[in-house]
């Protein structure tokens, strides 16, 4: 086989050197990360700061959410605020009304959410691009709309107060014991890994290679309305589970807590970490959660600011700030390796 | 029984008879090539076939069974696989990535056993992981396994459009204009690397411009011109055929390319 003369892999360069001690050292570094955090109760920070850092798991959890659609398979979801909703609605109605366990509350409203996520998809998967960017806008009005009027059910503009905190082993949640942050980071550790799963297995294969060439896509026999829904539902599924985290811990709902600004917001936290990446997804939920709140001294320009930067973030790496293709050689694991080694066509660099 | 029959096919683009009354047949084993002018109704004719086009006349069987106006991911299914003319990579995706999406219809588990990452999850995709690798072993580009499909040349791009068609488990393989943008020596292993394909147990349908290629390794020649097919037959015959000449005549400056 005649090899190519150019270089297969840019391997030079220091970004590439801290990718690949990251990789080497992910079985490390991610349980310490964890571990970390396990303890950022007991660092003795305030509530204001445990309730910063829950709100972040939050948003983690919802770009997470938009990721598998937007990211993954290319499909610009503008109304992921409304599935947020539904999965908040619904926990607290089943909470106040239908006496639920808090427990159940969480798996019940992501399903509800994921259903939902299912009837907006399905009509909708014959649009593409743009089209379909706009009914997902619509979807996101018109579910914020009945939350709105619906006054028999939703409370309509008062909303609705006193969601109670939940009870773990007779402890009651809160901010201040640290309760959320808990529930939070492990809702995160949940979604984090499911997505992780998802996306490294043919169904993230195909969801990627619908955003890379649809016709392309069908060609090698993926049915992409399918993995369309897929991806919608599970973007949904996850949406509502951090709804119906949020609704208790503030305690209080109404329609203008899930306006198009929720949307907008996960998407600007999406694009500004990178799109089609995980670690993105942390890294755009962290800051753009923690920037308002420390340039709170700049008061109403701070939202100017945000702008700017994200324009400029558009026009100079519209990839997202780490939005980087990695470098580092695909794993094998031990068994591919020996069984390549077995035929002699081990590809190089391993 | 051929494995692929084509029976008086015709499709129009609005007034534009774009493919006209086509029959043709390709048996199993064969390399079979179709030629002719630029706007000939090639392509249209493998868009046909894999279901990107519905016809408005004729059946097509393959393996038997009328696959006409079937859905691509049926086809697929039913064995026919393609490249395509402008190539249609999933470019922002590892080169092994990219065969491994091939691979779709030949991994076994569901949406479950990826979550919860069960055995047959991690069995499929160690099979499919290494069959990747050997696919792309094979048709030169284990170099390249780690790479970004968007940053090959693109004569190597060629070659990944091939190995994911393969990756399909399709056995009849539809190769439109596989060695455009590839150096002589390049179309030589292509060449090569076809044949080997034949040898291995697929049937080949080939859109071809090179003549190079398309005299030396196929076993019979369609000629399509303005959506008719103006002749068939053995490399020589089509050959030395008047009207494939004075089609090609027409057109020369394109057949150069
Ligand atoms: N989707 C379409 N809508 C309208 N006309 C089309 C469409 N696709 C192809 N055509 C027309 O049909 C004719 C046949 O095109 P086709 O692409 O099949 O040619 P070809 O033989 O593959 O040519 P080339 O050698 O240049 O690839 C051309 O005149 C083309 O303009
Ligand atoms: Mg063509």
């Amino acid at each position: 086989m005649e090899k190519n003369t150019e270089e297969p892999l840019k391997t030079a360069g220091g970004l590439y050197r801290v990718e690949l001690f990251f990789s080497k050292r992910r079985m490390i570094l991610i349980p310490a990360a964890f571990i970390l955090f396990l303890a950022v109760p007991l660092m003795g920070f305030n509530q204001y700061i445990l309730r910063i850092f829950t709100v972040i798991g939050i948003y983690i959890i919802l770009s997470l959410a938009l990721n598998l659609v937007a990211g993954y398979t290319g499909q610009l979801s503008m109304g992921n605020a409304a599935f947020y909703a539904i999965g908040a609605y619904t926990a607290t109605l089943l909470l106040l009304r239908g006496g639920v366990n808090y427990w159940l509350t969480i798996p019940l409203a992501a399903v509800l959410a994921g259903f939902c996520g299912l009837l907006l998809g399905l009509p909708t998967f014959r649009l593409r691009g743009s089209y379909l960017t706009i009914v997902t806008l619509g979807f996101g009005e018109i579910v914020r709309m009945i939350l709105m009027n619906w006054d028999s059910v939703t409370n309509g503009t008062l909303g609705i107060r006193n969601i109670p905190a939940p009870d773990f082993f007779g402890i009651t949640l809160s901010l201040r014991n640290g309760g959320f942050y808990y529930l939070v980071l492990f809702l995160v550790v949940l979604v984090s890994a499911a997505s992780w799963f998802i996306v490294n297995s043919k169904i993230g294969r195909a969801f990627v290679s619908i955003r890379e060439d649809e016709i392309a896509a069908q060609m090698m026999g993926i049915r992409t309305t399918k993995y369309k829904a897929l991806a919608f539902v599970l973007s949904a599924f996850f949406s509502g589970l951090a709804g119906a985290f949020y609704a208790p811990m503030v305690g209080y709902i109404d329609s203008n807590s899930f306006t198009f600004e929720v949307s907008s917001q996960i998407i600007s936290m999406a694009i500004l970490g990178g799109l089609g990446t995980m670690r993105g997804m942390f890294f755009g939920a962290a800051v753009l959660i923690v920037f308002p709140e420390v340039s709170r001294f700049l008061m109403d320009y701070r939202f100017v600011i945000y702008g700017v930067i994200l324009v400029l973030m558009m026009r100079f790496r519209p990839q997202g700030l780490l939005g980087w293709q990695p470098r580092v050689p695909v794993r094998f694991s031990k068994t591919v390796r020996s069984d390549l080694m077995r035929e002699g066509i081990l590809p190089e660099g391993e | 029984m051929a494995l692929l029959e084509i029976n008086n096919v015709s499709l129009s683009f609005g007034g534009l008879k774009a493919v006209d009354d086509v029959s043709l047949y390709v048996n199993k084993g064969e390399i079979v090539s179709l030629i002719g002018p630029n706007g000939a109704g090639k392509t249209t004719m493998f868009n046909i076939l894999t279901g990107i086009y519905k016809i408005d006349h004729g059946g097509i069987l393959f393996d038997g069974y009328p696959i006409q106006n079937k859905i691509p991911q049926d086809i697929v299914k039913a064995g026919i696989s393609r490249t395509f003319q402008n190539i249609r990579l999933f470019r922002n995706i590892r080169v092994i990535e990219n065969v491994l999406v091939g691979c779709h219809i030949t991994i076994k588990y569901n949406f479950f056993d990826a979550l919860f990452r069960t055995p047959k999850y991690r069995r499929a995709e160690r099979q499919n992981m290494v069959r990747a690798v050997r696919l792309l072993y094979d048709v030169g580009l284990s170099h390249r396994v780690h790479d970004y499909a968007s940053n090959l040349p693109y004569g190597e791009q060629r070659k990944l459009e091939i190995a994911r068609a393969l990756a399909t488990g399709a056995k009849l393989i539809l190769l439109d204009e596989p060695a455009a943008g590839m150096n002589p020596q390049e179309s030589a292993e292509l060449l090569r690397f076809i044949l080997g394909l034949r040898g291995r147990g697929y049937t080949i349908l080939m859109i071809e411009h090179d003549m190079s290629v398309v005299m030396n390794i196929s076993d019979r020649i369609y000629v399509l011109d303005y959506g008719k097919l103006i002749s068939q037959g053995l490399p020589q015959e089509v050959a030395n055929d008047p009207k494939v000449i004075e089609a090609y005549l027409g057109g020369i400056q394109n057949v150069e390319n």
